[in-house]
């Protein structure tokens, strides 16, 4: 019996090899069990006698499996790192502060935060800046030449940081030599200056700023949509009330059009700020936090995953944290405070 | 006045300058992946050893090659075209469970009424501040102890059967990663639906289960499409969820990342990989362009 068995699972994972058929099997079956498990809670729901007690439980046949998955996955979890990051290294142990001391004792955990500082003070800015130029620059072209525009600037958004990373790569390559492939390089090169080495010289955070640029060519795409479905629900009679009482074009833009975005460009510049404060991606496919462009969500990762210290990784994934809930709860209030006006 | 309008007119209406510096801008923006579309083609000792742009300047006497993409597609070293079909094993289902799971959870958040409504769901809605780094070592050794009570199943002493480094363990932490910001879209969209209607099917007899199949999720096409597009191409570009729990089964990010650790085998493996990795997630993005702005404009973004 056990024999068989074993040659059934035995069967499984060697179909499970197979790249094709599995994942075909897993595109048809993964949704099937879903359907079944909802279409089986409500069979087993409607067999309940009692109408009282059925109305009582009919929600979270609909809720239920939403709420054990975030419980099991994100709640538990963060619960337990947070609990981790008071332990020591391979978590046998309580050690109190000590995690957070050490990290603070470090002169290189400075440099980490001075890097998310950096981050968080210039991307949300530069990038709302440049949505709303393009936004605004684009909005006046015409159906046409605004659409293809905007989906250019949008196209950086579809891809992944991999990709991001390759193409970036290729743009700072530097060669100590006289041969420069990289593309920016090679134009500073032709216009008779010095080749940089972007992707290593932290003079001023240079380096740090030009992984900036990456995130801001990603991003800008973003901001630039949502600015625009802002832009073009402003009243047109407001801005040419302005144009009648002698406004020029700026004055306009910013008494007129910029008071009436506000809201967006707000909840923009929020989202943004928080996937800066998280950013990591990037920096671990270009340069995997070293020459000094280390923040907290890469160093985490080589907390855990190079020296092994789950106590101090599990610490500084708290401080992430820390840092990120007063601007979720601004942000949640001001849904709120739109949900009212609703 | 005369009713043609004079040239220059015509010209200002036209808004040159306006164009010639969005054109500048362009230029900028698509300036960066021509070297990726330039380089796929190219000879290993050509990637190498000159810029990209110098081949476009002799196109013809350019020696254009498409052995990076048979290299990458079929070696056994980087064979991205299973990377291809483990991509879309995780991507696909990683896709319609969360949104199935947000459209019961927003059902049941917009039109029952049970105790604790508004604190569950925003218990939900907060978890959108839980990074991926918070969850990890603890949902790791979760699926390892997941893992070790099946290998107590009669049969599997072996561990043939197991959750960590296959689809499903991939699919459990996108779809809780999904959940906050789909059930948050989905309930906003479901609240502008008309509650009479519902309620007129209720007096008729249909249990809520038959009204979220047949009256609510017809009616939700358009926010389901917006939030599938958008979470579709999450998937399909993450790294690290697969990279952390599906590592029996490489994704096409992941064995791109491994071509541009070892660049030495020439920039145009790095770059035909990376084309093959962008063709779905463009085709996507430029076919559901509008459903994709739509879903941004609904919601905010991860």
């Amino acid at each position: 019996m056990t024999d068989l068995l074993n040659n059934v699972f035995l069967a499984i994972s060697d179909v499970m090899q197979n790249p094709v058929l599995s994942s075909v099997l897993a595109i048809v079956f993964g949704p099937l069990a879903t359907f079944g498990l909802y279409w089986l809670l409500n069979k087993l729901v409607s067999l309940i006698p009692n109408q009282k007690v059925r109305n009582a439980i009919e929600p979270y046949a609909f809720i239920g499996v939403v709420l054990l998955l975030v419980g099991g996955l994100l709640v538990g979890p963060t619960i337990q790192t947070t609990v981790f990051s008071f332990m020591n290294a391979d978590s046998t142990e309580f050690v109190g502060f000590k995690n957070y001391f050490k990290l603070f004792a470090d002169p290189n955990f400075f440099i980490t935060i001075r890097n998310n500082v950096l981050w968080i003070a210039v991307v949300p800015l530069v990038t709302i800046v440049l949505g709303l130029l393009i936004a605004t620059l684009t909005d006046k072209l015409g159906k046409a030449r605004e659409q293809i525009f905007k989906s250019i600037i949008f196209m950086p958004m579809a891809i992944s940081f991999v990709a991001a990373s390759s193409i970036w790569r290729l743009n700072y390559m530097w060669d100590s030599g006289d041969k420069q492939i990289g593309t920016l390089n090679a134009l500073i090169k032709a216009v008779g200056l010095t080749p940089v080495n972007w992707i290593q010289n932290d003079t001023f955070a240079l380096n740090s700023l030009m992984l900036m640029v990456i995130v801001i060519w990603a991003n800008a795409g973003f901001a630039m949509t949502l600015l625009s479905a802002a832009v073009k629900a402003v009243p047109e009679e407001t801005i040419e009330a302005a144009a009648i009482d002698g406004a020029t074009g700026a004055q306009a833009f910013f008494r007129v059009v910029l008071p009436q975005i506000w809201g967006t460009v707000i909840s923009v510049f929020i989202t943004v700020l928080i996937s800066s404060m998280k950013i990591f991606d990037v920096i671990w496919g270009m340069t995997g936090g070293n020459f000094h462009t280390n923040v907290l969500g890469v160093d985490f990762f080589l907390q855990y995953f190079i020296y092994l210290n789950t106590g101090k990784a599990s610490a500084i994934v708290v401080l992430l944290m820390l840092a990120i809930i007063p601007i979720m709860i601004y942000q949640i209030r001001s849904y709120r405070k739109q949900e009212e006006i609703r | 006045m005369s009713p043609k309008k004079s040239f220059l007119t015509r010209l200002r209406d036209w808004r040159v300058g306006t164009t010639l510096v969005m054109l500048v801008v362009v230029a900028v923006w698509l300036m960066p992946t021509a070297g990726l579309l330039v380089t796929a083609f190219r000879t290993k000792t050509a990637s190498v050893e000159s810029g990209w742009w110098t081949a476009l300047a002799d196109p013809f006497h350019t020696v254009w090659s498409i052995d990076a993409f048979k290299s990458v597609l079929f070696s056994e070293q980087w064979n991205l075209a299973d990377a291809f079909m483990n991509t879309l094993g995780i991507a696909v289902p990683a896709t319609i469970l969360p949104i199935t799971f947000a459209a019961f959870a927003a059902y049941g958040f917009t039109f029952l009424n049970f105790k604790f409504k508004e604190a569950w769901f925003g218990l939900i809605i907060a978890l959108m501040i839980v990074p991926l780094q918070a969850v990890i070592v603890a949902v790791l050794q979760m699926f390892g102890a997941v893992d070790a009570w099946l290998m107590t199943i009669p049969g599997n002493e072996y561990g043939d059967l197991k959750l960590s480094g296959n689809y499903p363990a991939g699919w459990i932490v996108h779809a809780a990663f999904a959940m906050p910001l789909a059930v948050y879209i989905l309930r906003n969209y479901m609240m502008t639906l008309p509650s009479a209607l519902i309620e007129a099917a209720r007096i008729d007899g249909a249990s809520h289960f038959q009204i979220f199949w047949r009256l609510i999720i017809p009616m939700s096409v358009p926010a389901l499409a917006s939030f599938a597009i958008f979470q579709f191409l999450w998937v399909w570009n993450d790294y690290f969820i697969a990279y952390l729990f599906v590592g029996d089964k490489p994704v096409m990010t992941y064995q791109i990342l491994s071509m541009l650790g070892q660049h030495g085998e020439g920039w145009q493996i790095v770059m035909a990989g990376s084309l093959i990795s962008v063709l779905v997630p463009l085709t996507v993005f430029f076919s559901l362009q509008r459903y994709f702005v739509r879903g941004l404009t609904a919601g905010s973004v991860k």
